[in-house]
């Protein structure tokens, strides 16, 4: 094997690649904006819509309860919502957004709450729509607040004490980790983005250097030279796995920098939400991911980077255009998104059979790896298997530039 | 020197079974002296061309460039032969001159060696002007001169010249055409392929009749003149192939 051949077809496919609008699009802009887009953006538009929220005075609607006038006028008094005259069509009013939810009052709810009777309150909301279920949790705490009270003035009444009813209090205190909360909260993104960014940053020159340079007659003058068919592909191939791996460091560097930045911006926005949401996860602290951890799954994902780089080099060998390679590539994406996904669904953990799964593997110890769980036979296994999936696929792309039928494929 | 023998290529079509592309072709081509070979469109000309440079293997037959067996040696083929053909194209995003410091560098000139060459070159064929702008700006002219000096850039004792003309207008056409004559002036062995009947009659020591794969006539000009009773390179083409057809 030639390495000055190596060497001379790397730093001239890397010049050319660097030269074009695309793949500098795909290798450093792409990377470096989609973490924060996600990031930032959704986190602007979240808490936009939370103090939004906060700011709106919810209309919600009493059903029912005319002859109950103190419940009634508590209601009305409440300043966190807004009671509206009640309609016939209040379901399709909370369904318009029109109205953010409705109580419907039993007959006789003061004189049964006066007599000791049970009765139920039933609310309406809209499930799945924000401000629907926030103006339903603030109706389910007054209706909570008001029973509460209740239950005291009975007690007061009878000179028994609070803990008849409340024998107990149930506390929730969380002992992981915040970089542990994050890793579970936010870990399964960070690999689905990494892997996906590395696959779209080897596809573009990949494709281009192959199909592309067939396609410009370009690639015919490169065989016409004395280099080797075997240094010729290396030296094509260390070129997407440049672009694979750089898209990688530019997220992750992307990633360091807007992860913090996200939290400082929007932690006093979306923390009392949350909160709300999961009342007992009140205490939790903001979520953190290792940056340990993050780093090594950076590393975790080179062999993934050299699986990708010589798979689409292999593969957009084969077409014969530049588009024909798109065609083969682009539904790739959706088996490389499908295992990238796994580390975001709950539940999924790594098994030794997991271990051997490619891309699957390397999506879920990420997301341990983020989490600052450093399991390392786990690793090894992950990287080894990893490594060796990426020697066949580049031993593939050799034979592949060996086959004169491919190479001259018109 | 180029020598081939009973060279045979055959492809594998998934609907037509085995393609005979070509079959037996033997010639030699000497320094100093253009072969042409001349053909119809699928004669199977540029197959033949690619054997000789080494991106075809042969199916059966061989042949010897500079001495050197292009099945046994390729890469020192490659070394010893400038391909130029209307399908081995440039860089758009290199410049001339970054082109010519590739093409050197892969043929493991030193970096002396290259920039003194690049100098020769565009002194030769009027590329100062150019050397440094980016070959997707170029013209066809600028670009015919930039994949000659590609071709020449590591002095092959061997040229190929794989219908070089075809597209190109007759201004960029009689640059290619000068630089052929040139080759043979500086004792370069040359093949040149083509399927036009003037530039075989003005340049060409020794004419192959390449049809169907087949070589079916070989000879000087006034030989193929005398065996064929025709003067038009044109008719002698016709009843070589075994044609009928009239003007």
């Amino acid at each position: 094997m030639n390495v000055h051949q190596i060497v001379t077809v790397y730093l001239k496919e890397l010049r050319d690649a660097l030269r074009d609008r695309r793949t500098l699009i795909s290798m450093f802009v792409v990377p470096t904006l989609v973490i924060p887009l996600i990031i930032l953006g959704f986190g602007l538009v979240t808490a936009k819509i939370v103090r939004k929220a906060r700011a709106e005075t919810p209309a919600v609607m009493v059903l029912g309860g005319k002859d109950s006038p103190q419940v009634q006028a508590a209601l009305a008094a409440h300043p966190r919502f807004r009671v509206v005259p009640p309609r016939e069509d209040f379901r399709t009013a909370i369904s318009n957004k029109t109205l953010r939810a409705a109580v419907e009052l039993p007959d006789d709810f003061d004189a049964a709450l006066a007599e000791n009777r049970a009765t139920t309150v039933r609310l309406y909301t809209y499930d799945g729509e924000f401000k629907s279920g926030f103006a339903t949790g603030e109706l389910d705490r007054f209706f909570r607040d008001y029973r509460e009270r209740a239950i005291q003035t009975r007690l007061t009444e009878r000179g028994l004490p609070p803990s008849l009813v409340k024998p107990f209090d149930i506390t929730r205190q969380n002992v992981a980790a915040p970089e542990k909360v994050g890793g579970n909260l936010i870990g399964g993104i960070i690999p689905y983005l990494v892997i996906l960014l590395c696959f779209t940053g080897a596809m573009y020159p990949a494709m281009d250097i192959t199909a592309g340079e067939k396609e410009r007659g370009t690639l015919e003058t490169l065989l016409c030279s004395p280099v080797g068919r075997t240094e010729i592909v290396l030296g094509k191939f260390l070129v997407v796995l440049t672009s694979a791996l750089s898209t990688v460091v530019f997220a992750g560097l992307s990633a360091l920098v807007t992860f913090p930045l996200g939290a400082w911006l929007f932690a006093p926005e979306v923390a009392p939400v949350r909160a709300a949401a999961a009342a007992a996860a009140a205490r939790t602290p903001m979520p953190q991911i290792d940056p340990l951890g993050f780093l090594a799954s950076l590393a975790m994902v080179v062999p993934i980077a050299v699986l990708f780089s010589a798979g689409l080099l292999a593969l957009s060998l084969f077409a014969k255009s530049y588009k024909e390679a798109q065609s083969y590539v682009s539904p790739l994406i959706v088996v490389i998104i499908l295992p990238a996904l796994a580390a975001m669904l709950p539940g999924v953990e790594l098994t030794f059979y997991l271990s051997l799964i490619p891309i699957l593997n390397v999506s879920l110890v990420c997301k341990e790896l983020v989490s600052g769980v450093f399991n390392w036979a786990h690793l090894l296994l992950i990287f080894s298997s990893s490594c060796v999936y990426a020697g066949v696929a580049i031993l593939l792309a050799v034979r592949m530039f060996n086959r004169e039928s491919v190479l001259f494929r018109t | 020197m180029i020598v081939a023998q009973a060279l045979t290529k055959t492809f594998q079509d998934k609907k037509r079974g085995e393609i005979l592309a070509v079959q037996d072709v033997s010639f030699t081509c000497q320094p100093g002296q253009i072969y042409g070979l001349l053909g119809a469109n699928g004669a199977g000309k540029t197959t033949t061309l690619r054997m000789l440079a080494t991106l075809f293997k042969p199916t059966r037959g061989t042949a010897t460039v500079a001495g050197l067996s292009v099945t046994e040696r390729p890469a020192e083929v490659r070394a010893q032969v400038g391909f130029l053909a209307a399908s081995t194209a440039l860089y758009a995003r290199l410049t001339a001159r970054e082109t010519l410091a590739y093409f050197g560098r892969l043929n493991g000139l030193p970096a002396v060696e290259i920039a003194a060459r690049t100098q020769r070159l565009a002194d030769d064929l009027e590329m100062h002007e150019f050397l440094d702008r980016r070959v997707d700006k170029f013209s066809t002219g600028m670009k015919q001169k930039t994949s000659i000096a590609r071709t020449l850039i590591h002095d092959p004792a061997v040229i190929i010249f794989d219908e070089p003309t075809l597209g190109l207008d007759v201004m960029a056409a009689r640059t290619i055409l000068r630089f052929v004559r040139d080759c043979r002036a500086r004792g370069k062995t040359v093949i040149y392929s083509t399927h036009i009947m003037s530039e075989v009659e003005k340049l060409c020591d020794t004419i192959g009749i390449i049809h169907g794969g087949r070589l079916l006539a070989e000879g000087t000009l006034a030989n193929l003149r005398a065996r064929f009773g025709e003067t038009d390179m044109e008719e002698i083409f016709i009843k070589a192939i075994g044609g009928t057809g009239a003007a």
